[in-house]
């Protein structure tokens, strides 16, 4: 129920105790008040004269976008008919494609687990994240509408990951997205690198990572059955466990496991890990994906990569390649971008379709890894990612060709409200930066040292 | 017979001979220091620009090797990096941009640690970058000695330009993290001060007419006295608009000149930095706007050069992924933001020169100036536009 609804009969319950004249006189005012909103969003928007995306079908020139309500109601080319009450918006010369989908963010400061164990299931960076933080506003200024807020990688399992909207938010509530499988996140998994820091209740090797990936996994199992055998009667049900709960949503199916892993041989025991238990994921970074393409397609594992500015950091970063963006969907993975925010800005999102086409991805692909790929990714595919009848109103004007360095994202809608406009200083200063435009960033900027224990 | 022994000889040496000349013809040739040419040819020679011009004023001699380019820019000149000694794997043994023993050493030596061979040289050099300032890092209040290095393959000796460029220094909070003291700022200030006391006495000491008076050799002392004396310049990491100042009231004091590097926060400090006559090397574009760097702006490289600053790019200096940055990457984001297209251009290559003191051989297209080229099939700053080949001192030297 809306918040303008709840005003409204908690307005009406407390007239109840007054005089009756006052009653219906007010009861008479807040319903007319009421109307008079609700009358003004129903205005639809139309957008017209623009290169539209709708990434699902054939860009469209001269294309038109109409929105309500929060939704899509019309996506065409100049003879679509416009509501005779629409807003009509002339967007000549612009582009109009889906809000981009970022699948791999860490805006917010989402911290999970801790330094006790490898294995947290149950921490949730829901819990974590400060929904007010000024990184919104950076990744709103990047053309972003949806982020899998997920946190780190310091660990064989940092905890369960958030779906989010970017929408003017207070708390939690307001941003939490709830997709197809009745869930908000994902399950956040690593391997490499990163989770093998050799201290207490870490692993140090590849082998210790894997065997207690898979004793958690084996354990969840067994409980998956109890729960399933107690049936009807709640007197057999196995006590709630709040690590191994979200664990068999893992292997029902429901909750996807969002797996980080750079080199070929992690590549591979995560593929097989996935498949031992039977269980959904996304390969994140996969930067030796390239390597390993065909092995990739054949399992049908989706793979969510980097663009970043040079290989090394670290030994399974030393053969990142920038065509891994080609290799990987060219073999016909399911391929999408994300950024790592912060280690890359998700300002720079919309430049990895460019530096995937450069390194010779075909341009259609590139688009869909920007937003429909990575919402299939998170079970939001009939939600958002793509310009059609129904879907949520999340999308972009750009200046021109988003391949171009030239090109600026001018405006992000989300769910038919303007969330951020370059024509409004105090917005486009998040995009540019400057004297205190950043309050929040030094607290959450995710300090790699902690989360690699490094 | 002794024609016949000549032929041959000619024969055998062709390859070498024709490789030393090349012509390459261009739609737009961006020369930098003059007017951009359009439908041009540079003729290169024994390493050197042999002649630039229009396709009409040049004539292309028999034996010249021809390419043709849609775009042709000076080769690329980081204003400072740490590649070749921070390497890509960032294991301890293979960082050699930061000794933390202590604080101030300013007698290491960049030309003791570089590795022309490290993964990342290659790497840039294909992006373009023909010519680097590197050396010691970031994080120490003196970490060493800089240099300057052409990236093309060859063994060190072959490669540097100039093996004591600058005195690589920090003031800022990355200092305390390496060091059990310095704690605070005032402490990093007043350790420099009193090292730069010491050092003007050792040079005081050793002009002493009395030679039993003068000072045994100090390496420290006498690496300092270079900057003192004015042979270096010092390149001071500095971001906050108090560090800058910092940086700017020591310059005063010791009388040296100052390279600002980093330079975050330059954008508030204009009078303040023309007043010191300070140069000024920016950081990247794609910088995080994270600790010292939380206020930095994209728009800094414009509002630098319209106040008439002139501003070099660099790719500087990364502790995790990604290890380096692409400089043409950085400087091409710059020209979105304000900074005038061949503002972009000399970003990245004359006005690095100048800082460096080498725009005598590098840094624009101009005849006698070193054959280091770039070759592209489109607008040099486009995503979509590649690099089709690199030449370095007149060789070709790039993957693509």
């Amino acid at each position: 129920m809306n918040k303008r609804k709840k005003t409204f009969f908690r307005a009406s319950s407390y007239l109840l105790l007054k005089s009756t004249s006052m009653k219906i006189f007010l009861f008479l005012f807040i319903g007319i008040v009421f109307c008079i909103n609700v009358h003004a969003q129903d205005k639809p928007v139309a957008f017209k004269g623009a290169l539209v995306y709708p990434i699902t079908s054939k860009p469209i020139q001269n294309g038109t976008v109409i929105v309500q309500n929060g939704k899509i109601i019309a996506v065409g080319d100049a003879s679509l008919k416009i509501p005779s009450d629409a807003v009509i918006t002339d967007a000549k010369g612009k582009v109009i494609m889906p809000g981009i989908v970022d699948t791999h963010s860490h805006l917010g400061g989402p911290e999970g687990g801790d330094y006790s164990a490898a294995l947290n299931p149950d921490a949730r960076a829901f819990d974590a994240i400060n929904p007010t933080s000024d990184g919104f506003k950076k990744a709103l200024s990047g053309g972003l509408t949806t982020l899998n807020i997920m946190p780190g990688s310091g660990h064989l399992m940092s905890g369960q990951t958030v779906y989010v909207k970017m929408r003017e938010a207070k708390v939690m509530e307001d941003l939490i997205i709830i997709n197809e499988k009745g869930l908000f996140g994902g399950m956040k998994m690593a391997n490499g690198t990163n989770p093998m820091r050799g201290t207490a209740g870490f692993p140090a090797t590849r082998a210790k990572s894997a065997a207690m990936d898979r004793d958690l996994f084996t354990k969840a199992r067994e409980y998956k059955i109890k729960i399933e055998k107690a049936g009807k009667d709640s007197t057999k049900l196995p006590e709630r466990d709040l690590r191994l709960e979200p664990l068999v949503e893992v292997l029902e199916g429901k909750r996807v496991v969002h797996f980080h892993t750079h080199k070929e041989n992690d590549i591979l025991t995560a593929i097989r890990l996935i498949k031992e238990f039977g269980f959904r994921a996304v390969l994140h970074h996969v930067s030796e994906g390239w390597k390993v393409s065909n092995e990739i397609a054949k399992s049908g594992v989706p793979c969510s990569i980097i663009v970043i500015e040079s290989p090394g950091g670290k030994l399974e970063a030393m053969d990142y390649s920038s065509t891994n963006g080609a290799a990987l969907s060219n073999a016909g993975v399911l391929t999408g971008f994300h950024t790592d925010d912060g280690v890359t800005d998700s300002r720079l999102l919309i430049r990895a379709a460019a530096m995937g086409v450069r390194a010779g991805m075909n341009k259609e692909k590139a688009l869909e890894a920007l937003t429909i790929n990575g919402a299939k990714m998170l079970d939001l595919s009939s939600r958002i990612g793509s310009l059609e009848k129904g879907k949520d109103a999340d999308f972009i004007i750009l200046s021109g060709d988003p391949f171009s360095l030239y090109t600026k994202v001018e405006q992000t809608w989300v769910e038919g409200k303007k969330r951020y406009d370059i024509a409004i200083p105090a917005d486009k200063a998040f995009l540019v930066g400057g004297f205190k435009v950043y309050s929040t960033e030094r607290e959450e900027y995710m300090n790699h040292d902690d989360e690699i224990g490094n | 017979m002794k024609n016949l022994y000549k032929i041959i000889i000619g024969l055998l040496l062709t390859p070498f001979i024709a490789h030393s000349q090349t012509a390459i013809k261009a739609e737009i040739i961006y020369t930098v220091s003059g007017a951009t040419i359009k439908n041009g040819v540079v003729l290169v020679k024994d390493g050197k620009i042999e002649k630039v011009g229009t396709a009409k004023e040049i004539f292309i001699p028999k034996n010249y090797a021809v390419v043709s380019s849609k775009v042709v820019t000076p080769g690329f000149i980081d204003a400072r990096s740490v590649v070749g000694l921070s390497g890509a794997l960032n294991i301890p043994t293979d960082q050699d941009q930061l000794e933390k023993s202590s604080p101030i050493q300013p007698e290491l030596r960049a030309i003791d640690a570089y590795n022309p061979e490290e993964k990342l040289v290659g790497y840039v050099r294909d992006f373009g970058v023909t010519t680097m300032h590197t050396g010691h890092g970031i994080g120490a209040l003196v970490s060493g000695q800089t240099m300057v290095v052409k990236t093309k393959p060859g063994k060190i000796d072959e490669v540097t330009l100039v093996p004591f460029e600058m005195l690589a220094m920090t003031i800022g909070a990355s200092v305390e993290g390496n060091f059990a003291s310095p704690g605070t700022k005032a402490k990093q200030i007043a350790m420099i001060r009193s090292e730069f006391l010491k050092a003007q006495a050792y040079l005081q000491k050793k002009n002493d007419k009395d030679t039993a008076k003068r000072p045994a050799i100090d390496l420290k002392y006498e690496a300092l006295g270079k900057l003192l004396n004015g042979e270096v310049k010092a390149l001071i990491t500095v971001n906050s608009t108090n560090d800058i100042m910092n940086a700017i009231r020591l310059a005063k004091e010791f009388n040296f000149k100052l390279v600002i590097d980093g330079a975050a926060e330059a954008y508030r400090l204009i009078d303040e930095i023309k007043a010191s006559k300070a140069e000024v090397i920016l950081h990247c574009t794609m910088a995080r706007n994270a600790g010292d760097m939380v206020n930095m702006t994209r728009e800094s490289a414009a509002i630098l050069t319209a106040a008439n600053i002139q501003v070099s790019i660099e790719t500087g200096y990364e502790g995790y992924v990604p290890k380096t940055h692409v400089l043409l990457f950085e400087a091409a984001l710059a020209v979105t933001y304000g900074l005038p297209y061949e503002e972009g251009l000399k970003s990245i290559t004359l006005n690095p020169a100048k800082l460096l003191g080498i725009d005598k051989r590098v840094g624009s297209i101009e005849q006698g100036k070193d054959a280091d080229l770039v070759l592209f099939d489109g607008d040099p700053f486009e995503y979509l536009t590649k690099i089709s080949k690199v030449m370095i001192d007149g060789q070709w030297v790039s993957k693509n």
